[in-house]
């Protein structure tokens, strides 16, 4: 019964849902061919105050899914630290790992700090810069530092909380200014744009950086003690 | 360029149901969390292949957008799963 | 030029499947994770030539990077519950 269900019913779900997969691709690109929603967004892009088209959907037109997107990153960070305390770290490396690492840390943040300019105009932006972030924090836990470069508890989940925070607060402003909800003034929308990324960069690589260290972090009075 | 498309397009529906077999298939749960990033990859590609216009069009950015937020919730979701994964194991060993 | 370039797309396509395969496939969890973390660059490759830089920047970061380190670690984890005895005991593992 078993070997009927692995090998005769299984096959024939997955590729039945195939079939349909490719049938609904063949159904989309042969259909109407009317505007798409490409042109139109590709034709406001300059409207938008960035030019990289991903950044200018991401932070203008989809701006609530990036806000979302911040939130379950957050909500994802507040469940890994539910389960408990951090397990021992990584005993401390070698000389030669050591200098590489003190070598790569300042050069991954320099070029965090790069790719979160640089996203305005070119491929890279907050998620990318974050990434980047949140490598540093896995090689310094690779090496050995128990706190993975993180700072204490308090700013740590500050930091942890500052996308969202920084995203709303800009919305409630703009809200209070009498526009929408994120609705950025034409003027204002480049810096209002790049002061959004940089707390999201901050959030999304401390939030990477905690998750790989996993574990609740102790509390300053807890980690007082030895 | 359509044939490229659905080179692609084929490619990630490919892996969306590898992903998905191998999700049925393996019990262990490292097994299970790769195969769960596969099938998150196929469909990631499919957006992906969609949105590629040929080469001398710039792409769709809206699918490129979704993608994006797409993978930063797939790593938090595998950190999730694993941080469950290692607390069901010390509950084990109790 | 254009078969050229179908020829490219089809190689690219097939490692990409064949990597997946592999990785899937693997019974032994680090080597799995390995492939996974191979089976993420060269998507991250593929997503370059679809032209699509930003997503194989997060890709090869995220997807590969920080995906793979997360999982390379609870490998080790699982090998050392499988095999207590012969695994470095903790205060002399290597990182």
């Amino acid at each position: 019964m078993t070997r009927f269900v692995s090998w005769v019913l299984l096959p024939l779900g997955l590729v039945a849902i195939a079939g349909v997969l490719v049938w609904a691709f063949y159904l989309a690109t042969t259909g109407e061919t009317g505007a798409r929603l490409a042109d139109l967004a590709l034709a406001r892009v300059p409207e938008t105050g960035v030019s990289n088209p991903v950044t200018s959907v991401l932070l203008n037109y989809r701006a609530y899914d990036t806000l979302l997107e911040l939130a379950v990153l957050l909500a994802a960070l507040l469940g890994i630290w539910s389960l408990g305390p951090a397990a021992p770290g990584f005993q401390r490396a070698a000389e030669v790992l050591q200098g590489m690492v003190a070598w790569f840390v300042p050069l991954l943040i320099l070029a965090a700090g790069h790719m979160l300019w640089v996203g305005a105009y070119a491929p890279g932006g907050a998620f990318q810069a974050g990434a980047l972030l949140g490598a540093a924090g896995v090689m310094l836990a690779l090496a050995g530092h128990p706190s993975a470069g993180l700072p204490s508890e308090p700013v740590l989940r500050l930091l942890a909380i500052l996308g969202v925070l920084v995203f709303c607060l800009v919305g409630l402003a703009l809200m209070v200014l009498g526009l929408g909800f994120l609705t950025y003034p034409p003027g204002m929308a480049k810096w209002l744009i790049l002061l959004i990324e940089t707390g999201a960069t901050l959030a999304i690589g401390v939030t990477l950086a905690a998750a790989y260290r996993g574990g609740r972090p102790a509390r300053a009075s807890e980690g007082a003690a030895p | 360029m359509i044939a490229t498309q659905l080179l692609y397009v084929g490619c990630g529906i490919l892996l969306l149901i590898l992903g998905l077999w191998s999700f049925l298939v393996h019990p262990p749960l490292l097994r299970k969390l790769i195969a769960i990033n596969v099938m998150g990859a196929g469909v990631f590609h499919i957006l992906v292949a969609i949105a590629y216009r040929g080469i001398d069009t710039p792409p769709d950015p809206v699918p490129h957008a979704l993608v994006l937020t797409g993978i930063v919730v797939a790593v938090s979701a595998t950190a999730l799963a694993l941080a469950f994964g290692q607390r069901l194991d010390r509950d084990d060993d109790r | 030029m254009t078969t050229l370039l179908a020829a490219f797309d089809l190689l690219l396509s097939l490692t990409l499947l064949g990597l997946a395969v592999a990785a899937l496939t693997s019974a032994e969890p680090r080597r799995g994770v390995i492939l996974f973390i191979a089976f993420g660059l060269l998507l991250a490759l593929v997503w370059a030539r679809l032209r699509a830089p930003d997503l194989a920047l997060a890709e090869a970061a995220i997807g590969a990077g920080l995906s793979g380190a997360l999982m390379l670690a609870a490998a080790r984890r699982a090998r050392r519950r499988r095999s207590p005895e012969t695994a470095p005991r903790p205060s002399e593992e290597q990182p």
